[in-house]
């Protein structure tokens, strides 16, 4: 074995030597205790309120590997090769009756690009369309997962008042002319407009042509991304923003709630100009989407009723919904709360003076797991809710995981009134606000 | 026509697996606690310098199949080193686990265990011994509930004084933890420290050089590592500067006089006898503005990341962990055999 070094002239280590040369987007990329706490979710002794997975547990996976088998056995050359950067024709041509559904029947398999998952989509969009120091304008609160990619690409979030019904269209105007105002540049609104993710919201079919009409007349692009629209617990779908108008609105939805997510697959429709610089860009960014993946989507769309697949997927969650607010009446009457209409999620408003983020570590310790509600948020706010998810856990596992979660929190209320820290938490939330 | 056979050869052949003449050894790491994340690093970068090494590593999780893994004499391992931080994994209860399935493991017996896990506690036993620690109360929350929390936060400063550390009694990584300089902090810190546990560790915050010294037995002997500084740009080292590379810098070793790093050593041993550690330890240190070092707490499982201390230690003295970590194990077979 090596001995030891006898020389005592300090060595210093910096772990990384490359600290100094990152990107300056780069240095919100760090770790996190509430992160380190999320490893511990996954453990199933765990009952995780907090991740947005969708359930398989009912997929035909036993047929759809005959399936599968037979098309990489006929087009195993073409699944393993590299692709078109615009995306497989096939699905392109694929995903037309399903945006159909939202009213969507001007779409052709041209205006479609294939991206890795939305969130890929979401990258893409950004990239061709914002500079550093941009405004992005976006419902408050906001996808987590857009947060991050805005963020890295250094742009200003706004955020905008939503209500039960959505966005709210004054408000919508008010911000993109107050950031005028002060000099700013507005590239886009950001909206998830059906079952919000986490508001769990849906905007009203009267506000759509409103926040269109403004967007058109601003010159706003419209981002819309819809994951959760053929989701809705009653099977009533909402007509799309982009069903409205071709031309100011970029569409982004996806197959990781309707079919599954493990294949990174999704899709975007913009008018022409920007659908040409997505097809760059995705080029630039990954070559092409997966020929493998796109090719398993279309042997689903193409030998399985996908349509009775979200109708079941439909019946599931709707039941989870139930069960999720079932036990929070039962465990949590002193919170309020939403019922969506459709989508994953609860948005819970915790009982005054609690901070969800610095309670997290209870939870853990109690084997339930939430997201707080400042992750949601780019300023700080949000730490008066939390995220509560019922799309995977089984009906009685939400149950257990809300009387758990009361626990916790009656617990947390305790200690909080102890130390009267809950009005300093009031005044800090209101100065966010 | 003529086939060709060979198979791809690794450039550095210490990477080809050459399985050593005994049972695999298995790293337990994961477990429920909030250092998972951490243990789940330092237990698959352990698993790859032994594997380097040449032994034949497992992994296994604290989980419902972990007994059965354990017991199976199939699966049976010939030695366990349970890298498990946090609670079960520190507090003794895995290795008790591992003396009553008669495994031999690495690192210390579960009574010792379970004393150095319990701040409070083992800074109690290392006072005993002769070493210096700064002053500092143990509180659960009960006794602010039953005495009232206005007049004991009140008596806190008056009694400690500013700044202070809040600490939860058991725990790693620093989570849970907070620098209090000012009296209307201390709520808030004591709150969000009793998210973690029941118990909190009220510490005056001592100023001085922030410095580990890891211990470990190499080549049959107990040896301490050159003493580690810790340096963040704003001096606290919380979870967020531990976890990401870059900010934070170590000086190995530390910016001491020989006689400081001399002692400091000396204290990392006698901390690691006095609390009945066995195999490995780091002991967290403040070396005051006199050069003393005043003993902080000592980890029975020391992270073993890419930006954890006692292998950055290692590797600035000169070891290669492979080397180093399989002589650990070697060690700890040997005294098992005998």
């Amino acid at each position: 074995m090596t001995t030891a070094n006898p020389n005592t002239a300090p060595t210093v280590i910096s772990n990384d030597p490359w600290f100094d040369s990152y990107a300056h987007r780069a240095e919100s990329m760090r770790a996190s205790e509430i992160r380190a706490l999320f490893a511990v979710a996954s453990r199933p002794e765990v009952v995780s309120l907090a991740g947005g997975m969708p359930y398989l547990g009912r997929m035909p996976f036993a047929e759809l590997s005959e399936q599968l088998a037979r098309m990489l056995r006929e087009q195993g050359e073409v699944a393993w090769q590299y692709g078109s950067a615009q995306g497989d024709p096939h699905l392109r041509e694929d995903v037309l009756p399903i945006m159909a559904l939202e009213g969507i029947t001007d779409a052709q398999p041209d205006d479609v690009v294939i991206t890795n998952g939305s969130q890929s989509g979401l990258d893409l969009i950004t990239r061709i369309m914002c500079d550093p120091g941009d405004v992005i304008l976006a419902e408050a609160p906001n996808y987590v997962g857009a947060l991050g990619v805005f963020q890295s690409f250094q742009v200003d979030v706004v955020n905008v008042t939503m209500d039960a019904d959505g966005l709210i269209p004054e408000a919508f105007e008010e911000a993109v002319q107050a950031q005028r105002r002060a000099g700013k540049h507005v590239k886009m609104l950001y909206t998830v407009p059906n079952f919000h993710n986490p508001a769990g919201v849906t905007m009203s079919v009267e506000r759509r042509p409103r926040i269109l009409e403004i967007a058109r007349r601003l010159h706003v692009l419209i981002v819309e991304d819809n994951p959760y629209g053929l989701l809705g617990f009653d099977g009533r779908t909402y007509p799309a923003l982009r069903s409205m108008d071709a031309q100011n609105v970029v569409y982004l939805s996806s197959f990781s709630k309707i079919i599954a997510p493990g294949m990174r697959v999704a899709w975007m429709v913009a008018p022409p100009g920007i659908r040409q610089k997505l097809v760059l860009a995705n080029e630039s960014a990954i070559l092409c989407p997966s020929n493998m993946s796109q090719m398993t989507v279309t042997t689903y769309l193409d030998h399985f009723d996908w349509q009775a697949r979200i109708e079941d997927y439909r019946s599931m969650y709707r039941e989870r919904r139930d069960a999720m607010d079932s036990a929070l009446h039962e465990y949590l009457p002193t919170c309020s709360w939403n019922k969506p209409k459709g989508g994953f999620y609860t948005w819970l408003k915790i009982p005054k003076g609690l901070d969800a983020k610095a309670m997290l570590p209870r939870a853990i310790t109690a084997k339930v797991a939430y997201v707080s509600g400042t992750a949601f948020y780019n300023d700080g706010q949000g730490a008066d809710h939390m995220r509560l998810s019922f799309c995977y856990p089984t009906p009685e596992r939400i149950r257990e995981g809300v009387r758990r979660l009361a626990g916790v929190i009656d617990r947390e209320l305790d200690t909080v009134s102890l130390f009267d820290t809950d009005e300093g938490m009031d005044a800090q939330q209101e100065e966010q606000r | 026509m003529t086939t060709n056979n060979a198979r791809i050869v690794p450039a550095d052949s210490r990477h080809a697996t050459t399985h050593r003449d005994s049972s695999p050894i298995l790293v337990i790491c994961g477990g429920l606690s909030h250092e998972r994340e951490v243990s789940l690093s330092s237990g698959h970068r352990v698993q790859g310098f032994l594997r380097k090494a040449g032994w034949e590593v497992r992994t296994h999780d604290m989980d419902q199949d972990l007994l059965t893994y354990l017991m199976d004499p199939d699966t049976r391992p010939g030695l366990v080193w349970p890298l498990l931080h946090g609670a079960h994994g520190e507090d003794g209860s895995i290795r008790d686990v591992l003396e009553m399935a008669g495994l031999p493991y690495i690192g210390s017996r579960a009574k010792a265990s379970r004393t150095a896990w319990n701040k409070p506690i083992a800074k109690n036993v290392v006072r005993q011994s002769g070493l210096s620690t700064p002053h500092s109360v143990t509180l659960p929350e009960e006794v602010f509930r039953e005495l009232g929390a206005h007049g004991m936060v009140d008596l806190l400063i008056q009694s400690i004084g500013l700044p202070l550390f809040i600490k939860p009694s058991k725990g790693g990584s620093a989570l849970g933890c907070s620098m209090v300089t000012s009296p209307e902090q201390l709520p808030q810190a004591l709150v969000d420290c009793f998210a973690y546990g029941p118990v909190a560790l009220v510490e005056q915050a001592v100023s001085g050089t922030e410095i580990s010294v890891s211990v470990m037995e190499i080549g049959g002997d107990l040896r301490a590592l050159p003493p580690l500084e810790i340096w963040t740009p704003d001096g606290i080292y919380n979870y967020e500067a531990r976890a990401t590379p870059g900010p934070t810098k170590f000086y190995v070793p530390a910016r001491l006089s020989p006689q400081c790093l001399a002692d400091a050593q000396e204290a990392a041993l006698t901390a690691h006898r006095a609390l009945g550690l066995r195999d490995i330890s780091r002991t967290d240190f403040i070396v005051d503005e006199d050069g003393r070092p005043l003993f902080l707490e000592s980890n029975v499982a020391p992270g073993m990341t890419a930006t954890s201390q006692l292998p950055q230690s290692a590797l600035a003295a000169g070891y290669e962990l492979p080397d180093l970590y399989s002589s650990l194990v070697e060690s700890v077979l040997n005294k098992h055999r005998s």
